[in-house]
């Protein structure tokens, strides 16, 4: 039977791997990184699956393939499925109207609705609730897809892939573009704080025209604040101005953030290709998987049915754009 | 034909590069507008080569580039960003933007015309973001500036020309200066305007990359912009109260 080499062990790599398994393929994955951790940019990730919202500013793929999301990861981790209230402060409620033109799936809600969601939440008056979206706790997710796969007997290998593998799947992200030349870092900034005097109980996205802002409840008063998108490829720290932004955006949403204890601060580059969506190709021996880009979670599920497609059946998805094998 | 510091362009949009939905759609929305040039503002985060990618991007549209100091508040912060945009973009143009006010984004244009003076004795050619104002205008001719670029309306509002008054007082006011409406446009009818105004340009940004199709946008813009140079170059008609036949009434048959 043949061997699956799966090369990289963040998301991308850990759903290719599983969606391999589940389609009963002998894998293995090598990641000199080790375990899931800090060294992978999907361990800063926000774990939402939120199609209908990021599709405000992402092509139409996004929202088709992320829909399978949910129901993918539900299958792996626990899912929370209690959609995403979106608000504007006054001044920006022109945003507002935007973000519903340029979408669907929500409903309006206004001060009695998000008083009932999000009590924290009652100063304001006019939200969209997309009810139908989830998240997931990105870290925890990464944690069951390897254990998972532990368990059903893959083989971790804590090294770089030997070179010449055959069967080999590439999904080490930015560290692939030495050979994927059109693929770039976009700088993202998170934060992880403290704050048990505030209850959210989805995630709440406030729209503001310079720093648009998602905050993901991580349990226990724990919240993600995420996330800046900067044509960038330093990864190093935090800017002041980017950190100020996050908290005064999450300030503003509601006054007792400024209590908040920061737990974590969390810098990467996503990996991305010019149209910002992921693509396969297929060089040689390896299969390339790559470009998630600021939609780890929500389509790795999609890329993963993809090369296991390619490389099971020899099925091309719309994700392939190029096969040279 | 007025010129900018020496460059003719072949068309009179300059088209920022901030916003787009991913740089796919920067490119198609580029080819769509035809402009000649590209704004792009540098984060000083991307010093160092870390922008380099995107700003390699940039490049690659073949346009003239116009590097700008968005987002800096204070004379030191846009005289070093111009100076690092001098070197990552090898030009001596600079979009000079100082910003005064949080929330409308107003210029201060008393930094303005300090720092376009540094940055003219420093070798740079200044294109000044600065309000309507005449006297503001008149000192940054003097600090050696040879563009201004008054706003329509506040960055990024969409409002079109606020003040077509003052607009117009700038065009007569400054007969041989290049003008060049850069904020504010919303819709191609304001950019049409700005042209019919008799303005040699139009600089925008978020009507296109923040438009649900940038592209389409884009096109529009390009049209809007060309018939409203078309229409100044044809001296219109002036506007007067009441009806004129245009076709002469005396001497026509008529039926009784």
């Amino acid at each position: 039977m043949t061997l699956y080499s799966v090369i990289g062990a963040g998301v991308a790599g850990l759903a290719v791997a599983s969606e391999l398994v589940s389609r009963g393929a002998d894998v293995q994955v090598f990641d000199p990184g080790g375990p899931p951790g800090p060294h992978g940019c999907s361990w800063w990730a926000g774990g939402m699956l939120a199609p209908w919202c990021e599709y405000e500013n992402a092509e139409e793929p996004v929202l088709r393939l992320g829909q399978h999301a949910i129901d993918w990861w539900a299958e792996r981790t626990p899912v929370k499925r209690c959609g995403t209230l979106v608000v504007a402060n006054g001044r920006d409620l022109p945003d507002l109207r935007r973000f519903a033109r340029r979408t669907e799936g929500y409903e309006n809600v206004e001060r009695d609705k998000i008083a009932k969601l999000e009590p924290d939440l009652a100063a304001y008056g006019k939200g969209l609730f997309f009810g139908d979206e989830a998240h997931l706790d990105p870290r925890k997710a990464l944690q069951d897809l390897y254990r998972g796969l532990q368990d059903q007997g893959v083989e971790f290998h804590e090294k770089l892939a030997p070179p010449q593998l055959k069967n080999a799947i590439d999904c080490r992200g930015l560290h692939a573009r030495e050979i994927l030349h059109d693929l770039r870092g976009v700088k993202g900034e998170m934060l992880v704080v403290r704050c048990p005097d505030v209850s959210l109980y989805r995630p709440v996205r406030l729209l503001h025209p310079r720093m648009p802002l998602y905050i993901v409840p991580r349990g226990d008063g724990v919240y993600m604040l995420g996330a800046t998108m900067i044509e960038s490829e330093d990864s190093s720290r935090i800017t002041a101005r980017s950190m100020l932004e996050l908290l005064s955006a999450a300030y503003a949403l509601n006054p007792a953030f400024g209590e908040a204890e920061v737990l974590e601060i969390g810098v990467d580059l996503r990996p991305a290709f010019p149209d910002n969506l992921p693509r396969i190709r297929r060089l040689g021996h390896t299969i390339y998987a790559n470009g998630l880009y600021r939609h780890g979670y929500l389509l790795a599920p999609a890329l993963a049915r993809g090369v296991a497609d390619l490389a099971l059946e020899n099925k091309h998805s719309e994700m392939v754009d190029e096969d040279r094998a | 034909m007025r010129t900018f510091y020496g460059t003719e362009l072949p068309n009179p949009l300059m088209l920022g590069t901030a916003q787009y939905p991913s740089p796919a759609i920067l490119e198609q929305a580029f080819r769509e507008s035809s402009a000649a040039v590209a704004t792009v503002s540098l984060r000083r985060e991307g010093a160092g080569g870390a922008g380099q990618t995107f700003w390699q991007m940039i490049t690659d549209l073949d346009v003239h580039i116009l590097p700008n100091t968005a987002g800096c508040h204070t004379v030191k912060e846009a005289v070093t960003t111009a100076h690092m945009a001098r070197e990552v973009f090898g030009t001596d143009w600079i979009k000079l933007e100082l910003i005064g006010h949080t929330d409308s984004l107003q210029p201060d244009v008393f930094q303005l015309v300090e720092a376009a003076r540094i940055l003219t004795d420093d070798g740079f050619q200044v294109f000044p973001y600065t309000t309507d104002d005449l006297i503001v205008g008149e000192r940054l001719l003097e600090a050696g500036c040879e563009v201004l670029m008054p706003w329509g309306a506040p960055i990024g509002s969409g409002r079109g020309l606020n003040n077509e008054y003052a607009l117009r007082a700038m065009r007569s006011e400054f007969p041989d200066t290049p003008l060049v409406v850069d904020a504010g446009i919303g819709l191609p009818s304001h950019a049409a305007h700005a042209m019919e105004l008799g303005y040699d340009a139009v600089l925008l940004n978020t009507a296109v990359a923040r438009a649900g199709e940038p592209a389409t946008m884009a096109r529009a813009m390009k049209l809007a912009i060309e018939a409203g140079q078309l229409a100044h170059q044809a001296d219109p008609i002036e506007a007067r109260d009441m009806a004129e036949a245009s076709t002469p009434v005396i001497g026509k048959a008529f039926l009784t």
